[in-house]
């Protein structure tokens, strides 16, 4: 039976992370579709379609579906179901929104953030903030799947040539309605799939400081911005900055930490990053025993020197 | 109207868990367990919609052994007005703590269940969307910020690129994120006062649900270890390492 990956979008794009949804559900194996719905999608369709190995490209297309509100989107995924083996999604905010709504509709179990496939009924995933990784075996007729982008080598965005059909729309269930989005603007690269992210923490001491000294290093870099919790809870930077096991998992070829001291849960979220750079002044900040290197000293004169020597 | 917060004891955030030699798990004798901390971000927003007028009752429900008693008993001393313990030594994954969280509904009839959005031992992120599912009430996932409005809530959530306000209907659920509230401390006095509330003990049998699991975990090992870094002495010689040695710019 083929698999079906309902693609995470904004109408326009799919999410960076999709190719390496549909290289998961290459590992599982079988004929991929994708669903694409939403309101007005064409272009994030022509973006699965030309993905290679997708097969087929199902298009829901109502205004009921903008937004990606899980009531109506897991009953229209349910109804799809029972012609596939697997349903995976992005281990996105939206995957994670609706994915487990279809799984306790079909009454089948989630399997969240699979990082590796052992065969089509066996998964590989981190569980205590990634201190270690449960193998697990599903014993239900539908596997119901969130994939971790960091954990698949993504197939190519191009080169594809599926087949695109329209599905007729499920009903508004009426009981839920999107008023507005407040989203982060910016001309970096996107956090999750940027190959170098410049990270900053509490040390940076305020949201001005943040800026003024990590952001002419990001420039020089051409990286994405990130930041730990506390750096969000106290407001230096949005909630979308934020790393970690309970934020957004990155694994960018250079991740520079700074003035970050490498909570668990921090480290959760990027230590399979390829290098790893700290600059903290405690030099025994946690942050250093994952560092591939460490410098310790001042960050407000270390990171203005480095963004200099670039 | 009355809210139902369902807690659950985990391994306190602060503890580094160790894989079992055998590969069967995580090794939690000894440790330190308490509250899931985005339970106790639930049972304070609870709390709060209590203290405005909003909420009547709040209800705790923690499922899992006896020593989930000590979870309840925090969340009463927060200020729950009493708590109800399903009781089993069996391994509950989320679809069937939501079916055993939904029976309970049934009985008692929340207008709201708040969540955390994520356990912080099994990370599944799955408990209140299956809940949601069960019941076919609306959600509000990751909330950063709740208000309730007659027959409506609206909720700030925390998405992927930034916030996202959406409004559900009541009776509904909400899972909460990290920056909806500060959760107050529990003070001497209202622990003692906390071991007078009721606390109801019911198990998965006797609320007729199949808790069966349906996932096998076949093992369980530790992740693999970064290799030791170097300390650098200065900008310079970290510019000349991400140069030369690790070729990253
Ligand atoms: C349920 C839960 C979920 C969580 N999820 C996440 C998550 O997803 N992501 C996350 O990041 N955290 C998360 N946390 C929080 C985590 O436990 C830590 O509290 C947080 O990561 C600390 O952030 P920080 O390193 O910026 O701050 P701190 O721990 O305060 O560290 C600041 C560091 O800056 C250094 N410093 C200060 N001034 C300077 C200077 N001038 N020059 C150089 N260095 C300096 C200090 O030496 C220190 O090491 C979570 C916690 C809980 C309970
Ligand atoms: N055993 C349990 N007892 C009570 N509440 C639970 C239990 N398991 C999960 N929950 C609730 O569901 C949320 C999400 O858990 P999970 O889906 O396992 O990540 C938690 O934050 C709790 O509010």
């Amino acid at each position: 039976m083929p698999i079906l990956v309902i693609a995470d979008h904004d109408g326009t794009h799919v999410k960076p992370g999709f190719t390496s949804t549909i290289a998961a559900a290459q590992k599982i194996g079988g004929d991929i579709h994708v669903l694409v719905a939403g309101s007005g999608c064409a272009a994030a369709t022509a973006a699965a379609a030309a993905t290679a190995g997708v097969a087929k490209v199902l298009v829901a297309d109502a205004p009921h579906y903008a937004g990606g509100l899980p009531e109506n989107l897991a009953p229209l995924i349910v109804g799809m179901a029972k012609n596939y083996s697997h349903v995976l999604a992005q281990a996105t905010a939206s995957g994670k929104n609706v994915l487990p709504r279809v799984a306790a509709l079909l009454d089948v179990a989630q399997i969240s953030d699979i990082v590796s496939v052992e065969s089509a009924d066996t998964f590989v995933r981190p569980i205590y903030a990634g201190n270690a990784f449960a193998t697990v075996k599903s014993s239900d007729a539908i596997k119901v799947i969130t994939v971790r982008s960091t954990g698949f080598d993504g197939v190519a965005a191009t080169g594809g040539n599926a087949l695109v059909e329209n599905i007729p729309a499920g009903a508004d269930a009426g009981v839920s309605r999107v008023l507005g989005q407040d989203l982060t603007k910016s001309d970096r690269p996107e956090l999750a799939a940027a190959k170098r992210i410049v990270s900053g923490g509490r040390g940076l001491g305020d949201g001005d400081k943040y800026r003024a000294v990590l952001e002419p290093l990001a420039d020089k870099l051409n990286a994405a911005l990130g930041a730990s919790r506390a750096a969000v809870d106290a407001g230096f930077v949005p909630n979308d900055y934020q790393v970690g096991q309970t934020g957004k998992i990155v694994a960018p070829e250079l991740y520079i930490a700074v003035g970050i001291s490498g909570a668990i849960q921090h480290l959760a979220g990027m230590k399979d990053s390829k290098v790893i750079v700290a600059i903290n002044k405690d030099a025994e900040a946690p942050i250093f025993q994952v560092a591939d290197y460490g410098l310790v000293g001042d960050l407000f004169t270390i990171v203005p020197e480095l963004t200099k020597s670039l | 109207m009355k809210i139902l917060v369902p807690v659950k004891r985990v391994v306190d955030y602060n503890v580094k868990v160790r894989v079992k030699a055998d590969q069967t798990g995580v090794d939690i004798a000894n440790v330190k367990m308490s509250m899931n901390p985005f339970d106790e971000i639930a049972v304070e927003e609870a709390l709060k919609l209590r203290e405005a007028g909003v909420a009547t009752e709040v209800i705790a429900v923690s499922i899992g052994v006896t020593q989930c008693q000590e979870t309840l008993r925090t969340a009463l001393a927060m200020g729950a007005d009493r708590a109800i313990l399903v009781e089993t030594l069996a391994e509950v994954q989320p679809l069937a703590v939501a079916k055993l969280l939904k029976a309970i509904c049934d009985k008692e009839a929340p207008q709201l269940v708040l969540l955390g959005k994520q356990a912080i031992d099994d990370d599944s992120n799955q408990t209140g969307q299956m809940l949601a599912a069960l019941l076919n009430w609306p959600q509000g996932t990751f909330a950063s910020k709740v208000t309730v409005s007659g027959a409506e809530v609206e909720v700030i959530r925390e998405i992927d690129g930034g916030l996202e306000t959406i409004s559900i209907k009541l009776p509904a659920i909400i899972t909460t994120d990290l920056r909806l509230n500060t959760p107050r401390y529990a003070t001497l006095p209202n622990i003692m006062k906390a071991k007078k509330k009721p606390l109801d003990t019911i198990t998965p049998e006797a609320l007729g649900v199949d808790i069966a699991p349906r996932l096998t975990t076949l093992k369980v090992v530790e992740p693999p270890k970064r290799k030791g870094g170097v300390i650098v002495a200065d900008v310079a010689a970290l510019v000349d390492k991400l140069r030369n040695e690790a070729k990253v710019i």
